[in-house]
């Protein structure tokens, strides 16, 4: 059971028209991964989530949920899932304790409202309407409401657009708790700095297309890419060598000059792999329909 | 192009977890939990929402003062206006709080992402619409005992003179609630955002308010305007409620000489049967190209 994947898709399609919103997309996310979906706006993260969340039928290709078709979605099948939409702005009147009570209501083996709402870190807010929430408490909000029926598999579709620096942290270490739990994430980000401390695994989709795969430390082939060694010679200049073998150079730096002033090893970051997948694609990316 | 990305397991702990059965979504309780769930939110959300309450549940009542305050005549010899204008607010009424308020409310809560939301959850579709029914049945009732209570103590307007018309009241009021329930549920895919919702739907109202019968005496209208208001259903409200209201004297001044209570049922439940139906083939969860 552990072995087979949360989610499996393989060669999937969704064509609106002429215009290939996703244009033939495969991945794997394992159980209690956290999968991130990155991509610039536009790539195709959302209109394939709401695939695979049930929400849009696909034009062709194989997906698999929690082991089921979400092209036929059941309750029994919704009730293992929790979905947390890219912006959402409905609930206004309600406060939040009521909103929590109203979604418990809807699934068979609820976690207690009172005990999300503390978890999500809105305990202050409980007697709270919606509508008076700021961005990023009203985002603690729908993850509340997300993962009050205790779900296996956890869609959170850019669950941080907008959110100020502090409040992303705060959020990142609610995402964390929850993968912690041993639930399954699938996240959709632009952000770099996000999937780097969340996600175990991702993918870069770009025009519809998966354009690499890999792990934060890996993408693109950063872990073993050239990278950039720079010191302070004893004349106190900068010096700087691009290298494949940056220990080596550093250890026989050491052997000749002792301890060195202002050392620093640069591999590429995150983002310098990141941007290079997306230029080397060179298509530029449709708005999306969302 | 694509690429597969097989990553191993990085989870501590695998959850024991019992998926529930089915069958557990089928089953008449869980459709009772979730539709009470709906219901009492409907009624928090209406209780905080001063203008739907207004517009929707006491405007008959503000619209009954103001009438009744102003005209004090009679329509015929011991029958007085307010008489046969409350039989008209009791109509509007049922046309409000069942049509208007869900045409409104329905499409509010498709374009701000509700209905969405909800489609992502287990709960049964039926339960969102059993908690419609369940506000336009507090609502409802609530509106028809302070409106009759109002025209009773304050214009001294006979209450329906015994079980017959008792009786009357009560099928009328739920066929019109039902006729209005479906077809207000079907109208809200109309507006195209939820903001231009109320401006698409109460001049809709309004227009037939004042063809039906509501405002004037229906026997004094025009003979077209009664034929186009004889097609929808709040001129058969207003008669049924009039048929409750007014002595036997006053159906001979109906233009048919009579109340035509066999018609009446008839012509609400078809617009009844005409609501589901396009309730069930034009309903949407989602906004329009949202696929």
């Amino acid at each position: 059971m552990s072995s087979e994947p949360a989610v499996r898709v393989t060669d999937l399609h969704k064509h609106y028209g002429a215009r290939r919103a996703v244009d033939g997309v495969s991945f794997d996310v394992a159980p209690g991964q956290v999968f991130a979906l990155l991509g610039p706006n536009g790539a195709g993260k959302s209109t394939t989530v709401e695939v695979l969340e049930g929400y849009r039928a696909r034009t062709s290709g194989e997906v698999s949920v929690l082991g089921s078709d979400p092209g036929r979605p059941t309750p029994a099948w919704r009730s293992r899932l929790g979905i947390v939409a890219q912006s959402t702005r409905d609930l206004s009147d309600l406060t939040v304790t009521e909103v929590v009570r109203q979604f418990a209501a809807f699934y068979p083996h609820p976690r207690r409202p009172e005990a999300v709402i503390e978890q999500v870190g809105l305990a202050d807010d409980a007697r709270t309407r919606a509508s008076a929430l700021s961005g990023g408490r009203r985002r603690r909000l729908d993850v509340a409401l997300g993962i009050v029926g205790d779900p296996e598999l956890l869609f959170l579709d850019e669950p941080t657009t907008g959110f100020d620096p502090e409040a992303r942290r705060e959020f990142w270490a609610l995402v964390q708790l929850l993968a912690a739990d041993g639930t399954t994430i699938l996240l959709t980000t632009h952000y770099l700095d996000e999937v780097e401390v969340l996600a175990d695994a991702l993918a870069v989709i770009d025009g519809g297309r998966i354009v690499a795969t890999g792990t934060p430390a890996d993408l693109g082939g950063r872990d073993t890419a050239p990278a950039t060694v720079r010191w302070r010679d004893a004349g106190g200049g900068w010096r700087t060598e691009r290298t494949g073998q940056p220990a080596a150079l550093v250890a026989r730096l050491h052997a000749q000059l002792g301890e060195l002033d202002g050392l620093s090893v640069h591999r590429p970051t995150l983002e310098d792999a990141y941007l290079s997948l997306l230029s080397s694609t060179g298509q530029p990316s449709e708005p999306e329909v969302s | 192009m694509s690429t597969t990305a097989s990553t191993s397991a990085t989870t501590s702990g695998e959850r024991t977890r019992r998926p529930a059965e089915p069958s557990a979504f089928r089953s008449p309780a869980f459709l009772l939990r979730t539709s009470l769930a709906r219901t009492a939110v409907e009624l928090k959300e209406l209780s905080r929402s001063w203008d739907a309450l207004v517009f929707n549940v006491f405007f008959p009542i503000i619209f009954l003062f103001i009438f009744g305050s102003v005209f004090s005549g009679d329509v015929a010899p011991g029958v007085s206006f307010t008489q046969y204008f409350t039989a008209g607010m009791a109509a509007s009424g049922v046309l409000l709080v069942s049509f208007q308020s869900l045409a409104i409310s329905i499409a509010v809560e498709r374009d701000d992402g509700l209905l969405k939301r909800l489609e992502g959850t287990p709960m049964p579709p039926a339960a969102y619409f059993l908690g419609k029914v369940g506000l336009v049945v507090v609502t409802g009732v609530v509106q028809m005992a302070v409106l009759l209570a109002a025209a009773h103590l304050l214009f001294d307007v006979d209450l329906p003179a015994g079980p017959q018309q008792w009786l009357t009241l009560a099928w009328v009021t739920v066929l019109g609630a039902a006729a209005g329930t479906l077809l207000g549920i079907a109208y809200s895919s109309i507006p195209r955002t939820g903001r231009s919702a109320s401006a698409v739907t109460a001049p809709v109202v309004l227009v037939l308010q004042f063809v039906s019968g509501v405002f004037f005496v229906y026997s004094q209208l025009p003979g077209w305007m009664q034929d186009v208001a004889a097609v929808f259903p709040l001129k058969w409200m207003a008669e049924g409620f009039r048929a409750a209201l007014l002595p036997e004297s006053m159906a001979a001044a109906e233009p048919a000489g009579e109340w035509q209570l066999g018609l009446i049922a008839l012509v609400l439940a078809g617009w009844t049967v005409v609501g589901l139906v396009l309730c069930r083939t034009t309903f949407r969860w989602r906004r329009r190209g949202d696929r």
